[in-house]
C-alpha cells in the first residue's frame, strides 16, 4: 500500500518529447485512470512508473521513496498487460507463481497466495491449463491474478481490456473494480477509452500531447471540463462545438451568435463570467448532444428553440441520434425516440444553454 | 543500461569472435593467398589471374559455371513452382504426406544422393540405359561425353533443388489469403490471369529471394559436380569450386587456387546485395 | 501448361451447369497425375539406392532387370556393420555433428537473444552482418583456411589437419549464421510484453533467457538444431580437404574413398553405405518433419 507522486517527469526519446513534465500525486488504494488518445503519453508515463521506461527528467517516487533508478523488480509493484504477457509454456499456477518462485518464497506460501488471488478472481479450475486452452476473459483474468498474488503496493493496469469484445470488455470492467474494492491496492490504470475511465476511476486523469490536461473525478471532469480537449474527449458521442461571437443584449443580458440568424440568451448567472469576452474573436460554443432535445411542450428556463433540418438519424432504440448542420458545421442532438425525426425532415429542437460551454480558442480552455 | 549494453556485447562475442576469425579473415586472406607464388613465398601480384586468363580451361570453367548455376536456378525455380501449385491444389489433408515424399531429395546429404546418381548413369550398367533399351534407345554416355555430363550435373543438381523451391513457393501460396482469389474470380478472372495478378506479384518477394539463394548456393556448389565427374570428361564440367579444389589442394597450388575461387565473388555480392536489401526492407516495414 | 490450366481449375469464361464441380474433379485428377510423375522422379535415386543395397554382387553385374531384386540379401549391410573401418566413419560423423551441434547452440542462442533484445553499438550492423556471413560459401573459404591451420600448426606445433576435430572448428562457420539468424526470427517473435513482465516478476536477464525465451522458442531451438545437425552430417568439402587418414574420416568422404578403389566400384556396398549414411537426416525428418521444414523456410519468411 502506498501513494506514488510524479514530479516533473519528462521522457524525451532521441529528443522526441513523449512526456513533457507530468505532475501527478496518487493517494493510497486510490484507483486512477490516465486516458487520452494514442500517443498522448499515457503508456509512457505508467512504463516509467513500472520502470520499464527511463525517466529523462524528473522524478517518482512510490511510497516516499525515489525509485528513479529502481529497477522494476525491486518497485513492488505488478503490470496487467494489453496482450497479457502469459508465458506461454506455463501453466496458470505457474504463470501465477513465476515472480514468488523468482524470490524464493515458501512453497506452502506460494500456494496459499495463488489459491487465494485464484478465488478472488474465480479461477480455481484453471490452475493447471496452460494460457492457450484459455479464453480471453479468462486470460485477463490470470493475468490479474499474477498481479494479485505479488500484493505489491502498485498495481499498473496498460489498456488491459483493449483486446477483449464488446461485451466480455464492460464484463471484465466490472471485475476489475470488484477486484479492487477486495484489495484496496494503489492502481494506476492507462486506457482510451473513456467510458472506462469514466466508470472505473477515483479520479481520471485526462493526457494530450505528453502532458495533463485535467485531474478529476468522472462527473467533474465531464460537467466542468476544464479545456476544450477534455470537453470534446469525454462523452459519446462528443460535445457540439460551433464558432461563436459573444454579444450585449438588450436588459444588461449577453446573447452567444452562432450565425447571423441564430443567437441563444445566454443564462443570467453567466453574464458576469463570461462579460469580459464581449466582441471578442475565436470563441467557441460548446454543447454536449444530450443538451440538444425535442422541443415538447412549453420550454423550460434556459432553454431556447431551433429549427433545424435534418441530414441523418440514428435510432439507438432509447433514443434517437439527429444530425443537423448549422453553418457548415455539423451537430448532434439526442431526441426522444418517438418524436417523429427522419432523414431530411424538419425538426424543431430544443438548446438547454444552462449547459453551455464557452471556450476560448487562443488558450483552449473553458471559460 | 550501459551495463546491460555490456553484457550483451559479451553474449555476442562468441558470434563475433567466430566469425571474424573464421569467415571474415580466411575471405580477406584468400585475396592475399591470390597474390603469392605457388609455395606462397614470392609476391606475384596479378600475376596467377593473369595466369589463369590465358588458360583455356580457365575460361571453361567461367562458362560452365554460369551455365551450370543459371540453367539449374531456372529448372529448379520452374519445377518448383508447378509442383507447389499441385500440392497446393489437392485436399489439405494429403498434403503434408506429398510434402513429405517430395522434399526427400533435399533431405538427403548431397554426397550421398550424388553416388545413387553416379550408380545410375553407369557406363556399363545404367539402370536408365536398360529402361532406355526396351525401347530400342542407344545407351547414353551420361557421364562420359561433355555434353551429356554438363547435362547430367544440371539434372542432379535440379533433382537436389527443386523440392527446396517447391516447399518456399508452397509457404508463400499458403500465405496468400483465399479472399483475393475469391475477389478474382468475381472480377471474372480465368485461371492463369488469377495466376498472373494474384499469386505471382503476391510470391514475387519469396520467389526472388530463393531464386538469388540458390543462385548463390549453385554457383558455389562443390559436392554434385566433385562426385558425379570430378570435373571430367576432359575438364568440361569443372565449376569454379571443383576446378579451385583441383588447383589448390590436389595441385598443391593454394594461391592459384584461391584465385580461381575469388571470381565467384563478384556474382556473389551481387546476389547478397539484392538479398539484403530485401531483407532490411521487410525489417523496416515490420 | 494446359495442365496447369485444369489443375487451377475453378470457373472457365463460360460456366455451363455443373461445369464446376466436373473442372475440379479433373483438376484434382490432373494434379494428383504430374504428383505422382514428379513423385516418381523425386524418389528414384533412394529406391535405387534401395534396391541395390539388397543385391549381391553376383547380382548386380548380371544383365538382369536392374530395378528388381531376385534374390534379395542382407549381406552388404552385415558386411559394412561388421567392418571397424565403417563403423569408425560412423563414429567420426555422429561425433562431429552432435559436439557441432552443442557449440552452435552455445554460440548462436545467446548471441541472438543478444542481439535481438539488447541493443549496443554496432548489434544492428551485426544481425545483417549475420545473414551475409551465412551467403559466403565454403567454396571460397577452404582455401584460406587450409593455409590458416597450416600456420597455426607451424606456430604452435598443434596438429590440425588430418584429424577430425579440425571439423569442429570449421562446421560452426557453415551452422552459426544461419542458427543465429533463425533464433534472432524467433526470438524477436516472441512480445516484449514478456520479458517485461519477466522484468516485473524479477527475473534477471540469464533468467529470462533460460525460463523464457528458450521455452518459448523452442520450435526455432529444434528447427536449429536439425538445421545444424544435417549440415553437418551431410558436409562434404571441408572433410575432403581436411582430412586424409582413413580413421579420421566422416561419413560422405569415407565411403567414396574408401569403398571406391580406383576403378573397382562395388555398388552394393557404396549404395548400402550411402543408404546408412543418409539414414540419420531421413529419420529425423521423418519424425520431426514440421520443424525441419520450419527451420528451412525461416530464412525467406522471417526476419
Amino acid at each position: 500500500m502506498a501513494n506514488v507522486e510524479l514530479h516533473k517527469v519528462v521522457k524525451t526519446y532521441d529528443n522526441t518529447p513523449a512526456v513533457r513534465g507530468v505532475d501527478l500525486h496518487i493517494d493510497d488504494k486510490e484507483f486512477i485512470v490516465l486516458v487520452g488518445p494514442s500517443g498522448c503519453g499515457k503508456s509512457t508515463t505508467l512504463r516509467m512508473i513500472a520502470g520499464l521506461e527511463e525517466i529523462t527528467d524528473g522524478e517518482i517516487m512510490i511510497g516516499g521513496d525515489v525509485v528513479n533508478d529502481v529497477p522494476p523488480k525491486d518497485r513492488d509493484i505488478a503490470m496487467v498487460f494489453q496482450n497479457y504477457a502469459l508465458y506461454p509454456h506455463m501453466t496458470v499456477f505457474e504463470n501465477m507463481s513465476f515472480g514468488l518462485r523468482l524470490k524464493r518464497f515458501p512453497k506452502a506460501e506460494i500456494k496459499r497466495r495463488v489459491d487465494e488471488a485464484a478465488r478472488i478472481l474465480d479461477i480455481t479450475d484453471l490452475l493447471e491449463r496452460k494460457p492457450k486452452q484459455l479464453s480471453g476473459g479468462q486470460r485477463q483474468r490470470v493475468a490479474m491474478g499474477r498481479a494479485i498474488v505479488r500484493d505489491p503496493k502498485v498495481f499498473l493496469f496498460d489498456e488491459p481490456l483493449s483486446n477483449l469484445d464488446a461485451k466480455l470488455r464492460v464484463q471484465m470492467r466490472t471485475e476489475i473494480k470488484k477486484v479492487h474494492q477486495k484489495v484496496r491496492t494503489t492502481t494506476v490504470y492507462v486506457t482510451h477509452d473513456q467510458v472506462e475511465a469514466m466508470t472505473l476511476a477515483d479520479r481520471v486523469v485526462v493526457m494530450n500531447n505528453g502532458l495533463i490536461e485535467q485531474v478529476g473525478e468522472p462527473n467533474d471532469l465531464y460537467h466542468a471540463p476544464a479545456t476544450k480537449f477534455v470537453a470534446g474527449f469525454i462523452g459519446s458521442p462528443a460535445m457540439n462545438f460551433v464558432p461563436c461571437r459573444l454579444e450585449k443584449a438588450g436588459g444588461g443580458g449577453l446573447s452567444v451568435r452562432l450565425t447571423d440568424k441564430i443567437a441563444f440568451t445566454v443564462p443570467a448567472e453567466r453574464t458576469r463570467r463570461y462579460e469580459p469576452f464581449v466582441g471578442r474573436g475565436r470563441l467557441t460554443f460548446g454543447l454536449r448532444p444530450e443538451h440538444v432535445t425535442d422541443a415538447r411542450g412549453a420550454l423550460e428556463k434556459d432553454q431556447q428553440k431551433l429549427d433545424v433540418t435534418l441530414t441523418v438519424t440514428e435510432p439507438m432504440g432509447m433514443e434517437t441520434l439527429v444530425y443537423f448542420a448549422i453553418d457548415g458545421t455539423e451537430l448532434c442532438g439526442r431526441v426522444s425516440p418517438n418524436a417523429g425525426a427522419r432523414d431530411g425532415g424538419p425538426m424543431t429542437l430544443a438548446a438547454h444553454l444552462g449547459d453551455m460551454h464557452l471556450i476560448d480558442e487562443d488558450t483552449g480552455k473553458v471559460v | 543500461m550501459q551495463r546491460k549494453s555490456t553484457i550483451a556485447f559479451f553474449m555476442a562475442l562468441p558470434l563475433i569472435a567466430l566469425i571474424a576469425t573464421l569467415v571474415l579473415y580466411p575471405a580477406g586472406y584468400a585475396i592475399h593467398l591470390a597474390t603469392l607464388n605457388k609455395s606462397m613465398e614470392r609476391f606475384v601480384g596479378l600475376g596467377n589471374f593473369f595466369f589463369l586468363f590465358k588458360r583455356e580451361t580457365f575460361w571453361m570453367v567461367v562458362q560452365q559455371s554460369c551455365i551450370f548455376a543459371i540453367t539449374a536456378v531456372i529448372f529448379k525455380a520452374l519445377i518448383g513452382f508447378v509442383v507447389a501449385h499441385f500440392v497446393h491444389n489437392i485436399p489439405a489433408r494429403g498434403q503434408r504426406k506429398w510434402r513429405g515424399m517430395l522434399l526427400v531429395p533435399w533431405v538427403i546429404p548431397p554426397a550421398m544422393s550424388c553416388l545413387a546418381w553416379l550408380w545410375l548413369f553407369d557406363p556399363s550398367y545404367s539402370a536408365f540405359n536398360w529402361i532406355l533399351a526396351l525401347f530400342g534407345i542407344e545407351p547414353v554416355p551420361w557421364t562420359g561425353h561433355t555434353g551429356w555430363a554438363r547435362f547430367s550435373v544440371i539434372l542432379v543438381n535440379i533433382w537436389i533443388g527443386a523440392p527446396f523451391f517447391m516447399i518456399m513457393y508452397l509457404a508463400a501460396l499458403k500465405s496468400v489469403p483465399e479472399q483475393l482469389y475469391e475477389a478474382a474470380a468475381i472480377d471474372g478472372a480465368s485461371w492463369w490471369q488469377r495466376i498472373w495478378y494474384v499469386t505471382l506479384p503476391m510470391m514475387r518477394n519469396i520467389i526472388a529471394i530463393t531464386a538469388l539463394f540458390s543462385l548463390i548456393v549453385t554457383f558455389a556448389n562443390f559436392d554434385i559436380v566433385r562426385v558425379l565427374t570430378a570435373g571430367g570428361p576432359i575438364d568440361t564440367t569443372h565449376i569454379f569450386g571443383t576446378w579451385s579444389f583441383r588447383v589448390g589442394i590436389e595441385g598443391y597450388d593454394i594461391p592459384l587456387g584461391a584465385a580461381v575461387s575469388l571470381f565467384m565473388v563478384p556474382i556473389l555480392a551481387v546476389a547478397a546485395v539484392f538479398i539484403l536489401r530485401d531483407i532490411t526492407r521487410r525489417g523496416n516495414e515490420s | 501448361m494446359a495442365s496447369v490450366a485444369t489443375a487451377a481449375g475453378g470457373i472457365g469464361p463460360k460456366p455451363k451447369v455443373g461445369s464446376i464441380s466436373r473442372d475440379r474433379k479433373w483438376a484434382l485428377r490432373w494434379s494428383y497425375f504430374f504428383l505422382v510423375v514428379f513423385a516418381i522422379f523425386f524418389l528414384t535415386p533412394p529406391v535405387y539406392m534401395l534396391i541395390t543395397s539388397l543385391k549381391t554382387s553376383a547380382e548386380i553385374s548380371a544383365a538382369t532387370n536392374p530395378w528388381w531384386v531376385f534374390n534379395p540379401t542382407l549381406e552388404n549391410y552385415a558386411e559394412l556393420l561388421g567392418s571397424n573401418q565403417y563403423i569408425t566413419f560412423f563414429r567420426n560423423s555422429a561425433l562431429v555433428s552432435v559436439i557441432v551441434v552443442a557449440l552452435t547452440m552455445l554460440i548462436s542462442v545467446p548471441a541472438a537473444f543478444a542481439l535481438s533484445r539488447m541493443k549496443f553499438w554496432g548489434s544492428a550492423t551485426l544481425a545483417s552482418g549475420v545473414f551475409l556471413t551465412y551467403l559466403v560459401p565454403e567454396t571460397l573459404l577452404f582455401l584460406p583456411l587450409f593455409k590458416m591451420m597450416v600456420t597455426f600448426t607451424e606456430w604452435t606445433g598443434i596438429e590440425l589437419i588430418n584429424h577430425w576435430y579440425v571439423l569442429l572448428l570449421l562446421y560452426p562457420t557453415l551452422t552459426v549464421p544461419f542458427c543465429t539468424w533463425i533464433m534472432i526470427g524467433y526470438f524477436a517473435s516472441i512480445p516484449k510484453e514478456l520479458d517485461e513482465a519477466a522484468l516485473i516478476d524479477g527475473a534477471g536477464w540469464l533468467q529470462t533467457l533460460l525460463k523464457i525465451f528458450i521455452p518459448v522458442a523452442l520450435p526455432g531451438l529444434i528447427a536449429a538444431t536439425i538445421f545444424a545437425f544435417t549440415v553437418s552430417w551431410a558436409q562434404f568439402l571441408y572433410p575432403l580437404a581436411f582430412t586424409t587418414s582413413a580413421d579420421q574420416l566422416v561419413l560422405p568422404v569415407g565411403i567414396i574413398t574408401s569403398l571406391i578403389k580406383g576403378d573397382v566400384f562395388n555398388w552394393g556396398q557404396i549404395m548400402t553405405g550411402a543408404l546408412l549414411g543418409a539414414a540419420p537426416p531421413l529419420i529425423i525428418y521423418a519424425f520431426l518433419m514440421d520443424y525441419y521444414i520450419a527451420g528451412l523456410t525461416a530464412g525467406a519468411t522471417k526476419g
